[in-house]
């Protein structure tokens, strides 16, 4: 398989915390890969690593498309097509819309001139289209701060799927989302697929997951607990696994702490 | 229901209205701001009309009100990144006593002027890097920066001042303290200007947008690719280059250099930032409100004078309008926040 993104032996350290230890994770050019996991267990911290506003340890690769990449920072990461949307939304709550989407990416000329207009009509088309907001009261100059939940979810969701990334990571994206919602944001997720694009989808709840996946993978405490190939787990199988980890940090019975790097064909 | 059969009836009206709304939510801030200095000219204008109708008295507004507006206009730009400034009055010594320092030893004064920015934006890059590299709150590291660089220049100068009548004549006295057309004073040229170029930095650059998004949510700026770190250090040493610049204007308005200068300047110039409407949080404000309200503060001086009351009543009011202003911006988004 090609990889878009590879990470190999990746461990973060915050004071006491070893939030992650010796994570090897990859996505394919055109994967969707699920990542499960307990509260605390990692999985934000191991998507800010790729958006490179977490550095990892010493010791850890980042290879994209082939390449280590040395210096990695969120600009380079964005400038290389991956977007994210952050579970804690990363909205600037006093700013307008249109601010809020182009916020570490503005449009400008080659002198960092802002193009204002466009910004704010390219802020008034995503509304109409991707977000799908129809409140009259909302404007490309509305503050984000008097948005509901749901709403300021769509802004940064839309956001990252504007800049036409190579690989989109989503932290959570259905929280707080209304039934209607959540359907058109798994289906975002399918779009991303078939535009053979690649994405990393976090959420709690596996039945959200477990359709739109390619790949799942488990982590546990700052380990990869193990991963499968969607066609060789069904969802009732992957559900017993996941209390499994739960109570002993294994997927299988058998005793293996599945930090293997190949899904397992055993289950 | 009801709204919409309003709508229906009355559509001309409804869009002028909801017009009329979006602007004041937009400009809300800058419309006020402009009626309070309305309000306060008018106060003057009852209060002592002959001083108010004559020219004289709009002079010298524009002769000393830039001193402070200068600073007050980049120093809005460093609470919008929600950090804080105190040491620019201490700069503003220090970039003159650089200054003093290259023209008596070469006579040279642009090469003086030049050494005097220098000092400054090297003075103000100083606390950007201590706030940002090192990691202390600018409340403090700007008061400790204060005393620091007013003690240099204690220290340098010896205490002496130094006459700057060698610079009459230059373009460098003649441009920042000469009378354009023998009325309107340099001074208030280099602050619209300053106000003009400032605006379009905050609000047409990237920079600009960066300062904003810092101010408001630093953790998002930063999961974003926002370079937090550059943003906050160039707002701070644009504040040492303008006050170092103000400093300069000043001293060759006075024809002197006294070490003690930028001594009182601290209180005006955070009260106009304040009363402009820029939060003391971050995240918000406007040069326009900043520039509006440098020349309240300006008037209120002369006013209090006009009025026949001590200097020292400036200081009262000018710690009033700070608490005021800062504790109405308190009031305020605690309203927001829970609407
Ligand atoms: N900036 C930080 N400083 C210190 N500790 C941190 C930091 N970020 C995360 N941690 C710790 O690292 C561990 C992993 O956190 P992380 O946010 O990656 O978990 P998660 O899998 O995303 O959990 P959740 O499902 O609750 O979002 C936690 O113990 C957390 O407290
Ligand atoms: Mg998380």
């Amino acid at each position: 398989m090609d990889y878009f993104l590879q990470m190999r032996n990746i461990s973060k350290t915050f004071g006491e915390v070893k939030a992650l230890r010796n994570v090897n994770f990859e996505v394919g050019t055109n994967e969707i890969v699920g990542l499960l996991g307990d509260n605390g267990a990692g999985k934000s911290t191991l998507i800010k690593i790729i958006m490179g506003y977490h550095r990892p340890d010493p010791g850890g690769e980042i290879i994209l498309k082939g390449k280590k990449v040395e210096d990695w920072s969120v600009e380079k990461a964005r400038s290389y097509g991956i977007e994210a949307v952050y579970q804690e939304r990363a909205l600037a709550d006093l700013q307008p819309l249109w601010r809020n989407i182009f916020m570490g990416r503005e449009i400008t000329n080659r002198f960092g001139v802002l193009d204002v207009k466009k910004m704010r009509e390219e802020t008034d088309r995503l509304m109409r289209t991707t977000m799908g907001f129809t409140s009259a009261a909302i404007s490309a100059d509305s503050l984000v701060r008097n948005m509901s939940g749901g709403e300021r979810q769509g802004v940064a969701i839309t956001r990252a799927l504007y800049f036409q990334a190579e690989m989109i990571i989503l932290d959570e994206p259905t929280m707080g989302l209304s039934l209607s919602e959540t359907k058109k944001c798994l289906e975002f997720v399918e779009d991303i697929k078939k535009a053979g694009k690649c994405c990393i989808f976090i959420d709690h709840n596996i039945y959200h997951v477990y359709p739109v996946a390619d790949r799942i993978v488990v982590i546990d405490r700052g380990m990869v607990a193990g991963q499968f190939y969607k066609n060789q787990v069904s969802l009732e199988e992957l559900t017993a696994r996941l209390y499994l980890v739960a109570q002993t940090g294994r997927l299988n019975s058998n005793g293996e702490a599945g930090a293997g790097e190949e899904p397992r064909g055993e289950l | 229901m009801n709204s919409n059969s309003v709508k229906a009836e009355l559509p001309s009206r409804t869009t002028l209205w909801s017009a009329v709304t979006r602007l004041l939510r937009r400009y809300g801030l800058q419309i006020g701001i402009v009626f309070v200095g309305i309000f306060v000219w008018l106060l003057f204008l009852i209060g002592s009309p002959r001083t108010f109708l004559s020219f004289p008295i709009y002079s010298s507004f524009m002769s000393t009100t830039p001193f402070f507006a200068l600073m007050a206009l980049p120093l809005t730009l460093v609470i919008i990144a929600a950090e804080i400034d105190l040491s620019f009055p201490s700069i503003m010594a220090f970039g003159m006593t650089a200054f003093a320092l290259v023209l008596t030893r070469t006579g040279n004064v642009a090469l003086a002027f030049v050494a005097c920015l220098l000092a400054g934006l090297f003075a103000g890059w100083l606390n950007g890097i201590i706030v940002v590299r090192v990691g202390i709150p600018s409340l403090v590291a700007t008061l400790g920066t204060q005393f620091f660089w007013r003690g240099v220049v204690l220290v340098v100068t010896a205490g002496n001042g130094i006459g700057l009548t060698s610079t009459i004549g230059t373009v460098f006295h003649e441009g920042v303290a000469g009378r354009i057309g023998g009325l309107v004073p340099a001074q208030m040229i280099w602050t619209v200007a300053a106000a003009v170029v400032l605006w379009f930095v905050l609000n047409r650059h990237r920079f600009g947008a960066h300062v904003y998004l810092v101010g408001d949510n630093v953790e998002s700026a930063r999961l974003m690719g926002v370079n937090v770190e550059r943003t906050k250090i160039t707002v701070f040493a644009l504040m040492g280059l303008f006050a170092a610049f103000a400093g300069f204007v000043v001293s060759e308005e006075v024809l002197y250099f006294w070490p003690t200068l930028g001594e009182g300047y601290l209180l005006n110039t955070l009260a106009s930032v304040f009363l402009g409407g820029t939060s003391v949080f971050g995240g918000t404000g406007t040069i326009f409100g900043t520039f509006v309200a440098s020349f309240i503060i300006g008037a209120i001086n002369a006013g209090i004078v006009a009025a026949g009351l001590t200097g020292f009543w400036t200081n009262v009011i000018y710690g009033l309008i700070v608490v005021v202003s800062v504790s109405l911006q308190a009031v305020l988004s605690r309203k927001l926040a829970h609407s």
